[in-house]
């Protein structure tokens, strides 16, 4: 990875993440609203609803609030863009947990009851998920022989054929990653749950509108690392890695509607069960069907 | 149209109603009715609230939950009182235990009277919320122009001749001086 190709990376992130965020939710909107027999919002209400939030008063209980959140929309921002532009997906993977540290940080930061249930249940949320995104960098370097996102365009087959088991454990903490029913534990997007609105309860205003922004990133960004395991030499695959990426989040859809939200316990014991199956069998996998560990 | 117009959440809250208006104002936002079509979302939150409906008279005890709930919503806001209830206390009007109307608490925007209130009123008087919102939306931004460029509020003498609201003509009038400030686009 350049200086000039992170620029790059940067720059398109930076203009069209929002734009491919705001659409998928959009479309989610109106595909789960198909989905329960309504018709649903305009495909734009998410971009209406940030546009309301930006032109409500400025109001917050701590002042720091605000700053904690832009700052991990940076984190958001910069770990895609390295994402992007090719570069250490370790990297990526510690910058988007910053980002959710941040997020965990600003909703403690009012001492709000039900925010701080929240920030607790989104730390478990992050306990649940952040052993399988960690072991997916791992693996990533097991199989490629490298840390560079960039290295899946040097393999001669996807990524998917060498680990297929570790892309299954990504599907199930992707879920989470989206906060999609049944793990929408801290804060769901639809109705209002039993903690009034969760983590975001004491955000409004433009606070709730950068939640919502850095929302849009994180599902462009989470639908790349399914992109990843699609893409390999031939240039052309880039195109596969869009389709699956939008099949996944398609089929994230139908989980949400089909599930109803599980206690924590259930989420993070078989997420965990989850994680070290997936990794102890790729580990066999790898020995066995390629004989390699690099 | 502004995106104000465009996402109204809504926050429902019921002081002493009998439950008839209740029902009235929660079967409006089931999914039969799909009301998110018009981005209406039915939030728990003050904090995230456009529109706060509320049904029944109030009571001793209500006025500093509903003055709280009241405080907690940001600008612009607008406030429905459902039912005649809400509207002036109705049928409990002369319990020794009844106040009246919601504003004996809190300023209401619009009044939808009715026992219960009936579907058609409260979309009525939503509409008529949405109206009013998009009014205090431009008041919030007009506050960023300077005392010499905010137009006066017309008169109502020289808008009925044009055959035009008040309210209509100011928030008119409002949105251009925003849009000449540059603070705006149309
Ligand atoms: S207006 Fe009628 S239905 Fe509504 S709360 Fe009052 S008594 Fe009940």
């Amino acid at each position: 990875m350049t200086l000039l190709s992170f620029g790059v990376a940067l720059l398109a992130f930076v203009v069209l993440g929002p734009v491919l965020g705001c659409f998928l939710t959009g479309a989610d909107r109106i595909i789960t609203a198909r989905m329960q027999g309504r018709v649903g919002p305009p495909f734009l209400q998410p971009y209406y609803d940030v546009q309301k939030l930006l032109a409500k008063e400025r109001r917050s209980l701590n002042s720091f609030q605000g700053y904690y959140l832009i700052l991990a929309l940076v984190m958001t921002v910069l770990s895609g863009a390295f994402f992007f532009a090719g570069g250490n997906i370790l990297l990526v993977v510690f910058l988007i947990s910053l980002s959710s540290l941040l997020f965990v940080i600003a909703a403690y930061s009012t001492r709000s009851p039900y925010a701080e249930i929240g920030a607790g249940r989104e730390i478990i949320q992050v306990l649940a998920y952040e052993p399988m995104i960690i072991l997916l960098g791992v693996f990533f370097y097991l199989a490629t022989g490298s840390f560079d996102t960039s290295a899946v365009a040097t393999l001669g087959l996807p990524l998917v054929a060498l680990l297929p088991l570790i892309f299954v454990g990504l599907l199930f903490i992707l879920t989470i990653k989206l906060r999609k029913s049944p793990f929408d534990l801290s804060f769901s997007h639809h109705a209002h749950q039993e903690l009034v609105k969760g983590i975001t309860t004491e955000m409004s205003g433009h606070n709730l509108a950068v939640v919502e922004i850095t929302h849009w990133y994180e599902s462009v960004l989470f639908l790349g690392y399914v992109g990843l395991f699609f893409v390999w030499a031939p240039p052309l695959t880039l195109v596969l890695a869009v389709v699956v990426g939008l099949a996944v989040y398609f089929l994230e859809i139908v989980i949400d509607n089909s599930f109803a939200r599980v206690k924590w316990q259930y989420m993070l014991s078989w997420s965990w069960i989850v994680t070290l199956v997936c990794c102890a069998l790729s580990m066999v996998l790898l020995f066995a069907l390629y004989g390699f560990v690099v | 149209m502004s995106a104000s117009v465009k996402s109204p959440w809504v926050l429902h809250y019921d002081a002493s109603s009998c439950n008839g208006c209740d029902i009235e104002v929660l079967a409006a936002l089931t999914p039969l009715y799909d009301v998110e079509r018009f981005g209406i979302i039915n939030t728990g939150n003050p904090k995230h609230a456009d529109l706060f409906l509320i049904t029944g008279s109030v009571n001793e005890r209500q006025v500093p939950i509903i003055r709280q709930l009241y405080e907690q919503m940001l600008e612009p806001k607008v406030v429905i009182a459902c039912g005649i209830c809400a509207c002036t206390g109705g049928v409990f009007k002369e319990c020794y235990n009844t106040l009246g109307g919601v504003d004996v608490a809190i300023p209401v925007d619009v009044y939808a009277p009715g026992c219960a209130v009936r579907p058609e009123t409260l979309i009525d008087a939503v509409v008529e919320g949405l109206g009013i919102l998009e009014e205090k939306r431009l008041l919030l931004a007009a506050k960023s122009l300077k005392p010499a460029e905010l137009p006066a509020r017309p008169s109502a003498a020289d808008k009925l001749v044009q055959g035009e609201t008040v309210a209509a003509a100011w928030q008119k009038a409002i949105a251009n001086a925003l849009q000449t400030a540059g603070q705006e686009e149309q």
